[in-house]
């Protein structure tokens, strides 16, 4: 038995099967990730002065992979409209580029921008104690400024045991350039190019830290949030390239020879999916990266 | 709503995040006076009238080839 309204769409809806099927898929997709996202904005208005990480990430990477997600969303339409007008070649080629793009996205989070965080420090200092590191936060500075204040000190661990060890009773750190210069009037904002880290090292006592870590999700919740996000959304980035995969492999060569326009049908409902992955990543680049 | 139609609005809030993206850089430049900010703002502006160009131009062909009605 055939099924009916795969590559034709049904006089009544004006839609076939598939695209049915993933307009639903995507409406819970919204839910899921709105959620996340008022998550992110209501936790973060809500956070005390000087408690939300800023200028974190490294914005020229972020870019980077933003416009490699615009142009894989360009190249999936190209591959689309190649189908559409029979030209199978060019379709391989313009899917070739799509998962290429989804790769690189992928390596870039995985193996650049999350590890140089997992392997990042930061301490945050006890109110009590932060006149005593004022040399590197630089409040009273940042209070003329009307900025908001420092309550950490970050950099390289050069000391990693004394994460785990008790009897280690101070951290040293390797400073990053906010912490090595507070003064600097470059340091007051976020950079967009991110400052090479300092050689200055900070003996930084246990009993004045209220929480020490790394830059992983136990760090703040901003880190919470951030590894959150972009880990569900890598997760979709690899769903739509394995698929993109497949309908590249020589499996569409075989549909594509029995029933073209089915083969076109799978390519736009995976290309729907795809530009919905990629227009998350349009709210996330500037709420995460920028703001 | 078929990809092409998404398609357009995809590039049509990707433009607007570049153009929003390059009055931010912009605004800190003026405000802290970073070089790097006006390099930003010159490289958005120029991927936003990049990104509006391909937009027209996707519309265009999609029109020529009937795959928009």
């Amino acid at each position: 038995m055939e099924i009916p309204y795969t590559t034709t769409a049904r006089p009544d809806t004006g839609l076939w099967n598939a695209k049915i099927g993933i307009w639903l898929f995507l409406a819970s997709e919204v839910m899921l990730f709105g959620g996340l996202f008022s998550a992110y904005i209501f936790l973060r208005l809500d956070a005390a002065p000087g408690h939300w990480p800023r200028g974190l990430l490294n914005v020229p990477v972020g870019t980077m992979n933003t416009a490699i997600l615009i142009a894989s969303s360009v190249t999936v339409v190209l591959a689309w409209a190649a189908l559409k007008m029979r030209q199978f070649s060019k379709y391989k080629f313009y899917m070739g580029i799509t998962i290429l793009c989804g790769i690189v996205f992928l390596v870039v989070k995985l193996a650049y921008e999350w590890p140089i965080k997992f392997h990042h420090f930061g301490a945050k200092i006890t109110p009590a104690a932060l006149e005593k590191y004022e040399p590197y936060l630089g409040n009273a500075h940042l209070r003329e400024g009307g900025y908001e204040p420092r309550v950490e000190i970050s950099g390289h661990l050069e000391n990693p045991e004394a994460l785990h060890d008790e009897s280690i009773r101070e951290y040293h750190i390797k400073l990053d350039a906010a912490n090595a210069e507070p003064l600097n009037p470059d340091n007051d904002r976020p950079r967009f190019w991110p400052a090479p880290m300092s050689d200055k090292i900070a003996h930084v006592s246990k009993d004045d830290v209220q929480l020490a870590s790394m830059y992983v999700p136990k760090h703040s919740t901003f880190f919470a949030t951030y590894f959150t996000i972009t880990g569900l959304h890598g997760l979709h980035v690899l769903g739509g390239v394995i698929v993109f995969i497949y309908l590249w492999l020589p499996v569409s060569a075989r549909l594509y020879k029995r029933n073209p326009e089915q083969l076109a049908n799978r390519v736009e409902v995976a290309g729907l999916f795809w530009h919905f992955v990629d227009l998350v990543w349009i709210f996330v680049f500037p709420l995460f990266y920028l703001l | 709503m078929s990809l092409k139609g998404f398609h357009i609005v995809f590039i049509t809030v990707t433009t607007l995040l570049a153009l929003s993206l390059g009055v931010w850089c912009l605004a800190v430049n003026r405000g802290a006076g970073a070089p790097g900010y006006l390099t930003g703002a010159i490289f958005c502006f120029a991927a936003a009238a990049g990104l509006l160009t391909y937009g027209v131009w996707f519309y265009r062909k999609m029109k020529r080839l009937r795959l928009i009605t």
